[in-house]
C-alpha cells in the first residue's frame, strides 16, 4: 500500500504535466477543429465538418512535408552515420571527448541564427557566385526545395549523430576479432556485426529527426522564401495571419494522425529489421 | 551633502540596477553610485511631500515594448527616450496587420505601443482591443497641425484612438539596370514581367491586403475588392505568377539590396531608402491602382505599462524628434509642424511627397479587407500552392 502511494507520488509531476501541457491543449484543439471561424477570426464552436473537407486545399503543404521530412532524414543519416562511425571506433580516445563537444557547439547559437546565416550563403553573393566564377552560372540556391534541405540537414545533424554514436560506442570489438578469425572481409564484418548492432541507434536518431521535421516551420521560411510551404507554415499562417483557429485545428489534428500512422509504420519495419521495440530509445 | 553635484544618468542607474540584480556588484556600490543611499538618508530627515519627485526609473517603469514594422523608425530616438526617462524600448516587428490583430486577439502581447493602419481602427474598437487615447497626457499631440486626410481613421464613433504617425504609398520597385535602364509604372506591367524576363527575380508581400490588391488592380479592379469573381481572377493570377516569384515577404529590402531579387511590391518608405543607396532602384505607383495608407500609434487595451506607453507616443510624435524619424525611414508626415522642420531636399522629393496627380489611382485599405474571410483563405491559399 505505502509503495503504492509512493508510486502515485513520484508520477504525480508527470501526470500533471501531460494533463495540462498535452491532454488539455490537444483536446481543445480537436474540439476547435470541428468549429467555424468567427466573423472577425478565431473561432466559434459548432458540430461541422467543414473544416476536415476543406482539407484538400492544403495538400501541397502536406505533400512538401512528407516529401522533405523523409528525404530530409535519409540525408541526414548518411551524413551521419560516417561521422558517428569515425568518432566511436576510428578516433584516438584522447581526442574523442574534445570533438564530441564540437559535434554540439553549434547548439550554443539559436537555430533562427544559424538558419539565417544560411540565406547568405545560398542567396546570390555566396555559393552561387563562387560557382559562377569557376565558370557554372545561372545557379540558383536560395528559396528552392535543394535550400530548404540543406538548412534541414544542417540544423539537425547532431540530433541524429548522437544516437548513432552511443549505439557503435557500446560495440564489442571482440566481435568483429571473431570474424576476422572466421575469416569475414573487413567489408563483411561490417554488414553483418557492426550495422545491424547500431540499428538502435540509426532507428532513435531517424526518429527524433523524423518527428521534429514533421513539425518544422522555421526553416522552410527562412530558407524557402515563402515558396516551400510545410504543414507547421500552413499552421503559423492560419493562426497568425488569416485567423481562422477552426481549420488550423483541422489541420493540426490531421497532422498529428498523419504523423502517428506514419511512426507506427516506421516501428513495424524496424521491427522487421531486427531491432526490439525497446532499443528505440526515445519510444 | 547638499553640494553633491555628480548625479547619475538614468540609463547608467538601469545598468547599475541590472548589475545589482544579477549580483555582480554589492548592494552598498549600487546605493552609492546610484546615489540611493543618499538619497534615502536625506528623504527620512525632510517632508517627502515639499520635496520635488524624484525622476529615476521609476516613474514609468524600466522599460515599453512597440510593436511596429520593419525598417520603421531612427534607433537613435529610442536611445534618447531610455536617456531621458530610464525605460528601455523593446521593437517587435511585423509584416502585417492581420498578424497584428491575429496576436491581440489571442491575448496577452505585452505590447504598449503597436501602429496598426488606418484601415483596422473599426475592427479593433468593435473587438474592444485597443485604448481610448487621453489626449491631455499627449501634450505634443495637436490636432490641427494634422492633414485630416491622414489623421480621421484614428477616431472611431468620435472617439480618439491613434494619433497619426504617418503616410505613404504602396506601389513597386524595380532594379532599372536589368530592365535596359526602363522603370515600370503599372500593376500590369509588374505582374507581366515578371512572368517573363523577370522570372524568379519578384517578391510580393506576405501580406493579404497588397499582394492581393496588386492582383486586383492588374486587372482593373478596386484594390479593396471582396467581390468574389474578381478574387477569383485575382487567385488565378496569383497561383500563375507564384512560379515566376522569387520570394513572399514583406522583408524584401535585403534581397533587393544584394541582387537577388529585381522588383517588388515595396512601401514608399522602403523605396526612398533603396533609392538613396542604389539609384538604379526606382519606386513607382501604379497608374492602374495601388495603396494610400496612413499609420498611427495607439494603445492596446491589455498594455499594462500605460504611463510608458503615453510618454512614448508622446516622445515620438515631438516635432524634432518626428522630423528625425522622417529623415531615417523616409516616410511623409501628416503633420506640418514636423513637415516645417524638414530639409527643402526631402519636402520636395518625388517618392517621400509624390505629385497628386500620381496620388489619385490610389484607395486607403477598406475595414472589410480586414476581416473577409475569403480574402484571408485566398492568401492562405496561394501561399501554400
Amino acid at each position: 500500500m505505502k509503495q503504492n502511494k509512493r508510486n502515485w507520488l513520484l508520477l504525480a509531476p508527470a501526470g500533471t504535466w501531460f494533463l495540462v501541457m498535452l491532454i488539455i491543449p490537444l483536446s481543445v484543439v480537436l474540439i476547435f477543429s470541428f468549429g467555424e471561424r468567427a466573423p472577425s477570426g478565431g473561432v466559434v464552436l459548432a458540430l461541422s465538418l467543414e473544416q476536415y473537407a476543406n482539407l484538400p486545399a492544403r495538400w501541397t503543404a502536406f505533400k512538401n512535408t512528407m516529401t522533405l521530412a523523409p528525404i530530409g532524414t535519409l540525408a541526414a543519416l548518411l551524413i551521419a552515420y560516417p561521422l558517428a562511425y569515425f568518432l566511436a571506433v576510428k578516433v584516438n580516445p584522447k581526442w574523442k571527448t574534445i570533438l564530441l563537444v564540437l559535434v554540439i557547439v553549434p547548439f550554443w547559437t539559436s537555430i533562427l541564427i544559424r538558419s539565417y546565416a544560411w540565406i547568405f550563403l545560398l542567396g546570390g553573393r555566396g555559393l552561387p557566385a563562387l560557382l559562377d566564377w569557376i565558370g557554372i552560372e545561372g545557379v540558383r540556391l536560395i528559396n528552392t526545395p535543394f535550400a530548404v534541405l540543406v538548412g534541414i540537414v544542417y540544423g539537425y545533424l547532431p540530433l541524429m549523430v548522437f544516437p548513432i554514436f552511443v549505439s557503435l560506442d557500446r560495440l564489442d570489438k571482440r566481435l568483429l576479432e571473431a570474424a576476422s578469425d572466421l575469416g569475414a572481409s573487413r567489408w563483411n564484418a561490417f554488414l553483418q556485426i557492426t550495422l545491424p548492432l547500431s540499428i538502435p541507434g540509426i532507428a532513435t536518431g531517424c526518429m527524433l529527426v523524423f518527428i521534429l521535421l514533421m513539425g518544422e516551420f522555421l526553416i522552410p521560411a527562412l530558407l524557402g522564401g515563402g515558396k516551400v510551404f510545410f504543414v507547421g507554415n500552413a499552421l503559423v499562417d492560419l493562426f497568425l495571419q488569416s485567423r481562422n483557429w477552426a481549420f488550423g485545428s483541422a489541420v493540426a489534428v490531421t497532422l498529428v494522425v498523419v504523423m502517428l500512422i506514419t511512426v507506427t509504420i516506421y516501428m513495424r519495419l524496424i521491427a522487421r529489421l531486427g531491432a526490439s521495440r525497446d532499443d528505440v530509445a526515445i519510444m | 551633502m547638499t553640494d553633491r553635484t555628480d548625479h547619475i544618468s538614468k540609463k547608467k542607474f538601469m545598468e547599475e540596477l541590472e548589475r545589482y540584480r544579477k549580483g555582480s556588484i554589492s548592494r552598498r556600490h549600487f546605493l552609492r553610485v546610484t546615489g540611493l543611499g543618499a538619497a534615502t538618508a536625506v528623504l527620512g530627515s525632510t517632508m517627502p511631500g515639499l520635496r520635488p519627485r524624484p525622476a529615476f526609473a521609476g516613474d514609468i517603469g524600466d522599460r515599453v515594448v512597440l510593436a511596429t514594422w520593419p525598417n520603421y523608425h531612427d534607433t537613435a530616438n529610442f536611445d534618447a527616450f531610455t536617456e531621458a526617462t530610464g525605460a528601455h524600448v523593446q521593437v517587435n516587428v511585423f509584416g502585417s496587420n492581420e498578424e497584428m490583430l491575429a496576436k491581440l486577439q489571442a491575448g496577452a502581447t505585452g505590447w504598449d505601443v503597436y501602429v496598426p493602419t488606418n484601415y483596422t481602427f473599426e475592427d479593433y474598437v468593435k473587438e474592444d482591443l485597443i485604448e481610448p487615447l487621453d489626449v491631455s497626457r499627449l501634450p505634443n499631440y495637436e490636432p490641427a497641425a494634422f492633414d485630416p486626410r491622414y489623421a480621421e481613421a484614428g477616431s472611431v464613433n468620435g472617439k480618439l484612438y491613434g494619433v497619426p504617425k504617418n503616410w505613404g504609398s504602396t506601389g513597386m520597385a524595380i532594379n532599372t539596370k536589368h530592365n535596359n535602364g526602363k522603370g515600370i509604372s503599372s500593376w500590369k506591367e509588374f505582374f507581366d514581367i515578371t512572368m517573363d524576363k523577370f522570372s524568379g527575380r519578384t517578391v510580393v508581400h506576405d501580406y493579404q491586403l497588397t499582394t492581393i490588391g496588386s492582383a486586383l488592380n492588374y486587372y482593373g479592379y478596386s484594390f479593396n475588392s471582396v467581390d468574389e469573381k474578381e478574387l477569383a481572377d485575382a487567385e488565378k493570377l496569383l497561383i500563375d505568377v507564384k512560379p515566376h516569384l522569387f520570394a513572399i515577404t514583406s522583408d524584401y529590402q535585403p534581397p533587393m539590396r544584394n541582387g537577388d531579387a529585381w522588383l517588388t511590391i515595396c512601401w514608399s518608405g522602403d523605396g526612398k531608402q533603396l533609392n538613396t543607396d542604389m539609384p538604379e532602384i526606382a519606386y513607382a505607383l501604379g497608374s492602374d491602382g495601388g495603396e494610400i495608407w496612413s499609420d498611427y500609434y495607439a494603445i492596446p487595451k491589455s498594455s499594462e505599462r500605460k504611463d510608458a506607453a503615453y510618454a512614448l507616443i508622446n516622445f515620438l510624435i515631438n516635432p524634432e524628434v518626428n522630423a528625425k524619424e522622417v529623415l531615417a525611414h523616409g516616410y511623409p508626415t501628416a503633420d506640418s509642424r514636423t513637415f516645417d522642420l524638414l530639409p527643402d531636399a526631402l519636402k520636395n522629393d518625388p517618392i517621400i511627397f509624390p505629385a497628386q496627380e500620381l496620388l489619385s489611382p490610389l484607395e486607403f485599405g477598406a475595414a472589410v479587407t480586414l476581416t473577409d474571410p475569403n480574402r484571408a483563405e485566398l492568401m492562405a491559399r496561394f501561399k501554400s500552392a
